[in-house]
């Protein structure tokens, strides 16, 4: 029993289980960005200051943001080290490698995928929920504390939209292995299955990336 | 029947731990008709004319059975065509004047013998920590007295094909074993014969795979692409299965 959970089998386990909760986190946040978009003027600004309230006071919310970052941090923290491991399992590397020829790039290339998207998570972070937080943000009309202004200044940058779409893009990639790859971890792509996990595996990979990047994309041409 | 004209771009270390390096080589006049093996004793033949040291490599049934014919072929596990082994490649697959690079299989727990010989017995000892059955069960029984469907038995048949050549770690980037692994296991869990040690098994060979100093599974695939028997990813997804109820369930 012992052993388990010593075992890389275990551990990549836990990594996709970490993983799948953090899709579950991004339904809830997307859900949550919508409402920048599909309401305007006063009324979006008052609804979406009053969730941000609701989100950095709710007890309930606390303890699934904490869950979101030991998820983050563990995921982060086990794959990096099996990749690690990994590496160390072929000291010297092929004169010729035909990788393209047996998998996909999105495969060959998840820790970096992961790395970057760690990168983004923290300067994402540092602009929003620091700054929640932490910095000196205004009060809109209501009396709440203006998120809802400082988002939509922020992407009236086009670098700055630009730089979110294309971490978008590299989440998808991550996504696309990600997701399927999750599924057979934990043994559930049978035979049976394949078919449907596949489809809803690559719609989750397209679906949450493409609906996270139109975002600052409308926010940006509104602007 | 054309005629080849090679440069062979080809690892060669002396004995274990001793320093590698590539070294070139041109054959002329190959015919297409051979096979990538005979096209490596050609060249030995020319080295031993030479009074050089000819070029070690793995073979035995060259017949694709065996799978003793282990050589990384232009980044390839034998070679470019799908399902084979290098055996069984033909020197037809290749144009005049290409400059082949032939490695070894390279993985920690393969050590490097000699040239483009690895030693495997790393896999042997996975199967030695379960892949077999080890209650007497007395001479063969008559036909169909243990009733196994068509499915279970074309399932366990096609785990079973595994040769045990090693590709699926040279293919994999993290120097996995767990299709061979995988393979061994699956065979025996799904036949009759094999449920009485079936956690014991899986345990013990996962275990076995992570102490040789395997790379872990990220899913690439890679090691069914390039396996000569075709053997499917499938079976990783079962061992996964496998593993964890073994565990948890005890
Ligand atoms: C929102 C963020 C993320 C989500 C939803 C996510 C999701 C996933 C999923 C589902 C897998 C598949 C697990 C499996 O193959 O069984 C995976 C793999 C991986 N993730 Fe993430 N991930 C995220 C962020 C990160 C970060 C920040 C890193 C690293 C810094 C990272 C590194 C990796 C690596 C290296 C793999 C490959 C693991 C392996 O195959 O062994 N990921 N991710
Ligand atoms: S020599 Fe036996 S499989 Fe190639």
């Amino acid at each position: 029993m012992n052993s388990y959970f010593y075992s890389s089998v275990f551990r990549k386990t836990l990594a996709t289980l970490s993983g799948f909760f953090l899709i579950v986190f991004l339904f809830g946040h997307l859900a949550g960005n919508l409402q920048l978009v599909l309401l305007s003027g006063d009324v979006a600004q008052k609804q979406f200051n009053e969730y941000a309230l609701f989100m950095t006071s709710n007890p309930a919310v606390k303890i699934l943001s904490y869950l979101t970052y030991a998820s983050i941090l563990l995921h982060a923290a086990l794959t990096l080290f099996l990749a690690i491991q990994s590496k160390k399992a072929r000291p010297i590397d092929y004169e010729v490698s035909a990788g393209s020829a047996n998998s996909s790039w999105a495969s060959r290339n998840m820790p970096m995928l992961g790395i970057l998207v760690m990168l983004f998570i923290l300067i994402h972070m540092k602009s929003f929920w620091y700054e929640m937080h932490f910095g000196t943000i205004g009060n809109d009309p209501w009396g709440h504390k203006d998120l809802y202004t400082m988002t939509v200044v922020a992407f009236q940058k086009w670098w700055y939209t630009a730089f979110y779409v294309i971490s978008m893009v590299i989440l998808g990639f991550h996504l696309r292995h990600g997701v399927e790859s999750g599924f057979q971890t934990l043994g559930l792509k049978t035979r049976k299955y394949i078919g449907p996990i596949q489809t809803i595996s690559q719609t989750i990979a397209i679906l949450i990336p493409a609906a996270f990047a139109i975002i600052p994309i409308i926010l940006h041409l509104q602007s | 029947m054309g005629t080849l004209n090679l440069t062979l771009k080809i690892w060669r270390q002396d004995g274990l731990n001793k320093p590698g390096g590539f070294k070139n080589y041109k054959v002329d006049g190959l015919n297409t008709h051979m096979s990538f093996l005979e096209m490596l004793d050609v060249l030995n033949e020319q080295l031993v004319n030479e009074d050089s040291e000819p070029v070690a490599f793995d073979h035995d049934c060259r017949e694709g059975i065996c799978g003793m014919c282990s050589m990384v072929i232009d980044g390839r596990p034998h070679g470019l065509l799908d399902g084979t082994t290098t055996c069984q490649l033909h020197m037809r697959f290749f144009n005049d004047g290409d400059t082949i690079t032939i490695e070894p299989w390279r993985a920690k727990p393969f050590p490097i013998i000699k040239d483009l010989i690895v030693d495997r017995t790393p896999l042997d000892r996975i199967i030695q920590a379960g892949g077999y059955v080890s209650i007497n069960t007395g001479s063969a029984p008559d036909g169909n007295v243990i009733p196994i469907s068509k499915e279970i038995s074309e399932d366990a048949f096609d785990a079973a094909a595994c040769i045990g050549c090693g590709a699926c770690v040279a293919a994999c980037k993290n120097a996995s074993a767990s299709l061979f692994t995988a393979a061994k296991i699956s065979q025996l869990a799904l036949l009759p014969q094999g449920q009485a040690e079936r956690k014991e098994r899986v345990i013990g060979m996962v275990q076995q795979m992570d102490k040789e100093g395997f790379g872990h599974c990220t899913n690439t695939e890679a090691c069914e692409a390039e396996c000569p028997q075709g053997i499917s990813v499938e079976y990783i997804r079962k061992m996964n299965w496998e593993y964890h109820c073994a565990n948890i369930k005890g």
